[in-house]
């Protein structure tokens, strides 16, 4: 699909898809471009629990976050038919539109600002029936970021988890914007590392 | 609109791929890629490394019946055919950068033309990128825009002789806004980015503008 895709594990949809010689999340979402409300139920299927999850991450809200779920599957829906000419796989084009959104809805809700980010998340509740695909992918994810040096771990959370902007990350921690844009390159090109090694 | 130096915007990929830039960063920044092959494909290649963080986040369930409300509300939406093609689009089907705006007007104006044959409009590309299409003394706008910055929206304006008049407001996205004055030759149509409810008055610099 893209020629700039970097090699990591497969989207968890996708995999499922090759064993079960079911769509591949590109038919899926081809389907989903030309109206098919079906394909959008099977598209949430696939993704919905994870964009639900990184959205609650974001926001810390059950409600929020499946507002930021709604709006990005909604966008997706109105939008589909224009996926081929993108450049993601559709894992990634989905989920940048739910954190698009979760970011977005962060910031309009200036309350949430105050409350300290660094609160530990709500548990999660592993529905018995999760996806050990998913389970695996989640540990190798979080195990690459303790892997990570601290200052960039640090910026990669706030930023991507936390929905800091740069310049709120350079003033919360008393750096200078060039330093931030230079720990969440680098935090980004390790991890890349650290999951394909781990693949 | 803000200027960037070439290497300092090459810097913004990282915090683009995570969504950390600023509002008006992020429309600068989008601004840019359109105009940069190797920024579009290393923003690519950012996203697909920020996206697994996406797998890394840990929360509760979502509601059983979240699945079903999302299916009811997209039923319940017009699928009503994209005025203008997009001929490129980043990553985000509701917010497309001021950036592509001359490129997908550039595709979208070739139907328009088509469908207006009989009424000869008149396109006038827009400085800051867009189009304006002038059919007698109706104009209409457009172009495509970042999602403005939290409580605030654009406002178009007609100038006439230094005198802007409001000619409505819109939101982010690729819109077509017939515009609610109508125009002259050697009027000036020009956007800006207003607090919400829009202004009397442009407060702000202007973004794009095209004598009619």
């Amino acid at each position: 699909m893209s020629d700039y895709a970097v090699t990591l594990s497969p989207a968890v949809g996708r995999q499922e898809a090759d064993e079960a010689r079911e769509p591949t999340d590109e038919q899926v979402l081809e389907a989903v471009g030309r109206g098919d409300d079906d394909a959008l139920g099977e598209l949430y299927d696939r993704f919905g629990r994870l964009a639900f999850r990184l959205a609650f991450r974001i926001l810390r809200d059950r409600a929020l976050a499946e507002d930021a779920v709604q709006e990005a599957f909604l966008a997706v829906w109105r939008s589909a038919d224009a996926y081929k000419r993108e450049r993601a796989k559709p894992s990634t084009w989905i989920l940048t539109v739910v954190h698009r959104r979760a970011v977005d809805i962060v910031r309009r809700e200036q309350s949430r600002r105050s409350e300290p980010l660094e609160v530990a998340p709500e548990p999660s509740v592993g529905a018995a029936d999760e996806d050990a695909v998913l389970r695996d992918r989640r540990a190798a994810v979080q195990a690459a970021l303790t892997e990570l040096p601290g200052d960039q771990r640090q910026a990669l959370e706030l930023a991507y988890y936390g929905g800091l902007t740069q310049s709120e990350l350079a003033e919360r921690l008393g750096v200078p914007l060039g330093t931030v844009k230079s720990r969440m390159f680098a935090g980004l090109g390790r991890l890349r590392e650290l999951l394909a090694a781990d693949t | 609109m803000m200027r960037m130096a070439q290497s300092e915007i090459h810097e913004q990929a990282a915090a683009y791929a995570l969504d950390a830039l600023d509002p008006e960063d992020r429309w600068t920044y989008e601004r840019h890629l359109d105009t940069c092959d190797r920024c579009r494909e290393e923003v690519a290649t950012l996203r697909e490394i920020a996206g697994e963080l996406a797998y890394g986040a840990e929360g509760p369930e979502p509601s059983p019946d979240l699945r079903e409300r999302i299916l009811e509300a997209a039923k319940a939406e017009p699928r009503t055919a994209t005025v203008v093609p997009m001929r490129r689009r980043w990553l985000f089907p509701a917010t497309a950068a001021v950036a592509v705006a001359a490129a997908c007007a550039a595709v979208g104006l070739g139907l328009w033309a088509n469908s207006l044959r009989d009424a000869q409009p008149r396109v006038v590309a827009m400085d800051g990128g867009g189009s304006l299409i002038v059919e007698g003394d109706q104009a209409t706008l457009v172009a495509c825009f970042d999602e403005p910055p939290a409580g605030k929206t654009y406002e178009a304006w007609v100038i006439e002789d230094d005198r802007p008049r409001p000619a409505g407001l819109f939101a982010g996205g690729c819109n077509h806004v017939p515009l609610e004055e109508s125009v002259e030759p050697g009027n000036t149509v020009a956007v800006t980015l207003e607090d919400a409810g829009g202004a009397d008055q442009p407060t702000s610099d202007i973004l794009m503008s095209a004598d009619v």
